[in-house]
């Protein structure tokens, strides 16, 4: 389906209702001592779009994220994703479930190979079972289709020469590359992406937006928290920007960013008006 | 110098139950990154758990049964609270659970069951064990190693030691080699990660944990059968010793926690042997401290020089990160 039809009817607002959200968030409040760095009323995610969640630094862009995938806990709210409601689900039940994240500081786990971190993104794998992983037998099949599979991907994403390879010695964009595709072996339905691009340099930022899109076009959703808004712009279907823990707009990526509140939110609300005129 | 006793220390029932502890301790750190600094506390808590019960008339295949479930336990209490969090938290709460058992052990206050500071002595419980012997009752000469066929250091603790070596080491392989083992070496790289993957660390930990912490306390009661029941010979240097003696041999690997410990015996005998040939003014006394010192240099020239140690492959793991 294009995406002007999924979002034509809706609404450019804060906490705007999706046709078919899969993701949903109800008054979600999290705060450290006094700061509260998470305070959305409502947020939808709409199947199989790609949203980008924008906003300056300190907009609690990532904590909002911990929160929705069971990495942190809210102190109010609810959650719902795909009809499971998130209260009190942990982080591992939240992958298993299929929304699976990866992180802004990449986690490849540098002292394993290639092969190895993406056979860890596996799932059903009985032999992860102590009693089971004794008998070879038992779970040497899953582990075939397992490693099919992890070579399928890694030669999507161009690292199949790697493959036997630590994972510590590639390069930063490599990790981030290695990564996505670690989180691609559960088969996910939804894809939380934290900052994707940071750090990557420029060539393999193309593959990685190219990489984002065919996921989305393979029927699974995405969310992601960027900065850079001509990534945004080039890619996201919907916008949603924070700013002080809120959701101060949502819209358009060619729209969002004419909007009043998120020019303030990023320049300041006075970065038009005159200081020498306010004076006199 | 006298390379006898180097022959004697290699085989001897003291190492095999040092190298199974460093195979215990290698599923905790080597595996999962967990940083038991608590070795011989697993090591008394078998002791105690199988001395007391054998001295108290309880048949031994029964108290073989109780030290391992008071490992279980003792690996339960101690991860239950401290697996959730981060890795340094868990070595201060596993050295100090050590302690609590020793002093617990040599304490007055239990000394009708433990012995207390002079322990349990050998023929209070090693009886049932010795009762099992195939072996003759004499002493045995095979090439250069003479043992006792059945008593104390005997033949028969020396193959039931190494066996046991033998059957965990292949436990070792077949683990680390399985989609079990792959999640607990995620673990060792970064918790998150793993966690982000759908996989339940904690539960995962904790099976490495008790597996470990059974592994240590088997030792302890192989250590026991080759010398006695004193908690003061299971202080913080025994600990010390088997992590230098893993790190030597490298860790992660198979053979690694074997080969160190081999290694370490025969260096330690080696080093009280030449000590006075080079110094001959030093007196007796001055050997055992002396040999343990040069232990602790050699522990820092192995982390300059050698962090993987013998067998490790210093990609996947290196003590200075």
């Amino acid at each position: 389906m294009a995406k002007s039809d999924l979002f034509a009817s809706v609404e450019s607002v804060p906490g705007s209702q999706k046709p078919d959200p899969i993701l949903i968030a109800d008054g979600v409040m999290r705060s450290f001592g006094g700061l509260v760095a998470v305070n959305v009323s409502h947020f939808e995610a709409q199947r199989h779009a790609i949203t980008a969640l924008i906003g300056p630094n300190g907009a609690g862009k990532s904590t909002f994220f911990n929160l929705l995938t069971g990495f942190d806990m809210a102190q109010e709210g609810t959650g719902v994703f795909n009809g499971r409601p998130l209260k009190g689900m942990s982080s591992a039940k939240v992958a298993r479930a299929g929304m699976v994240r990866t992180f802004q500081l990449t986690k490849a786990l540098s002292r394993m190979t290639v092969i190895e971190n993406m056979r860890l993104g596996a799932q059903e794998q009985s032999g992860e079972n102590f009693a089971n992983a004794l008998l070879a037998p038992i779970w040497r099949k899953r582990e075939r289709e397992i490693t099919e599979q992890a070579e399928e991907l890694l030669g999507r994403f161009k690292l199949l020469e790697k493959r036997d390879e630590y994972a510590g010695s590639l390069s930063g964009g490599q990790r981030k590359l290695l990564e996505m595709a670690r989180a691609l072996m559960s088969k996910p339905t939804m894809i939380m992406l934290d900052e994707p691009m940071a750090g990557v340099n420029p060539a393999l930022t193309e593959s990685l937006l190219d990489h984002i899109v065919a996921l989305r076009d393979e029927g699974v959703t995405v969310l992601f928290v960027e900065h850079d808004m001509h990534m945004v712009r080039r890619i996201s279907d919907w916008v949603v920007v924070m700013a002080e823990g809120r959701i101060i707009a949502e819209g358009d990526p060619h729209e969002v960013m004419k909007n009043q509140a998120v020019q303030d939110a990023y320049l300041g609300s006075h970065h038009d008006t005159d200081l020498f005129e306010e004076r006199s | 110098m006298d390379f006898n006793d180097i022959l004697q220390i290699i085989i001897s029932p003291t190492t095999a139950a040092f190298a199974l502890a460093a195979i215990g301790l290698n599923f905790h750190y080597g595996l999962t990154g967990l940083l038991n600094m608590g070795v011989a506390g697993f090591m008394l808590i078998g002791m105690y758990g199988y001395g007391i019960s054998v001295s108290h008339g309880v048949p031994a295949w029964l108290a073989l049964i109780i030290a391992i479930v008071g490992a279980v336990v003792f690996s339960i209490v101690l991860g239950w609270p401290t697996l959730r969090l981060r890795g340094d938290y868990f070595a201060i709460v596993t050295i100090a659970a050590a302690e609590i058992v020793r002093i617990i052990g040599r304490s007055q206050w239990l000394k009708e069951w433990t012995g207390g500071n002079t322990g349990i002595r050998g023929k209070d419980f090693k009886g049932p064990f010795e009762a099992l012997s195939p072996f003759p009752d004499k002493l045995i000469r095979v090439g250069p190693w003479q043992f006792h066929g059945s008593l104390s250091n005997s033949w028969w603790l020396i193959t039931v030691g190494w066996l046991l070596v033998a059957a965990f080491a292949l436990l070792f392989w077949r683990l680390n080699k399985s989609p079990w083992g792959r999640v607990l070496r995620g673990i060792r790289e970064d918790e998150d990660a793993v966690r982000s993957l759908g996989k339940d660390v904690y539960s995962f930990k904790m099976q490495a944990l008790v597996i470990g912490g059974v592994i240590c306390t088997l030792a302890g009661i192989v250590w026991a059968h080759g010398n006695a029941i004193s908690p003061d010979s299971m202080g913080r240097t025994t600990t010390f010793w088997i992590w230098t003696m893993l790190l030597l041999g490298g860790a992660a690997t198979v053979f690694g926690p074997i080969l160190g410990t081999a290694l370490f015996w025969a260096l330690y005998v080696a080093i009280k042997q030449v000590a006075p040939l080079v110094l001959p003014n030093l007196a007796s006394t001055q050997i055992e401290p002396l040999a343990l010192a040069a232990v602790g240099f050699g522990l820092i020239l192995l982390i300059v020089f050698r962090p993987q140690g013998i067998l490790g492959d210093k990609r996947e793991i290196a003590l200075n990160g």
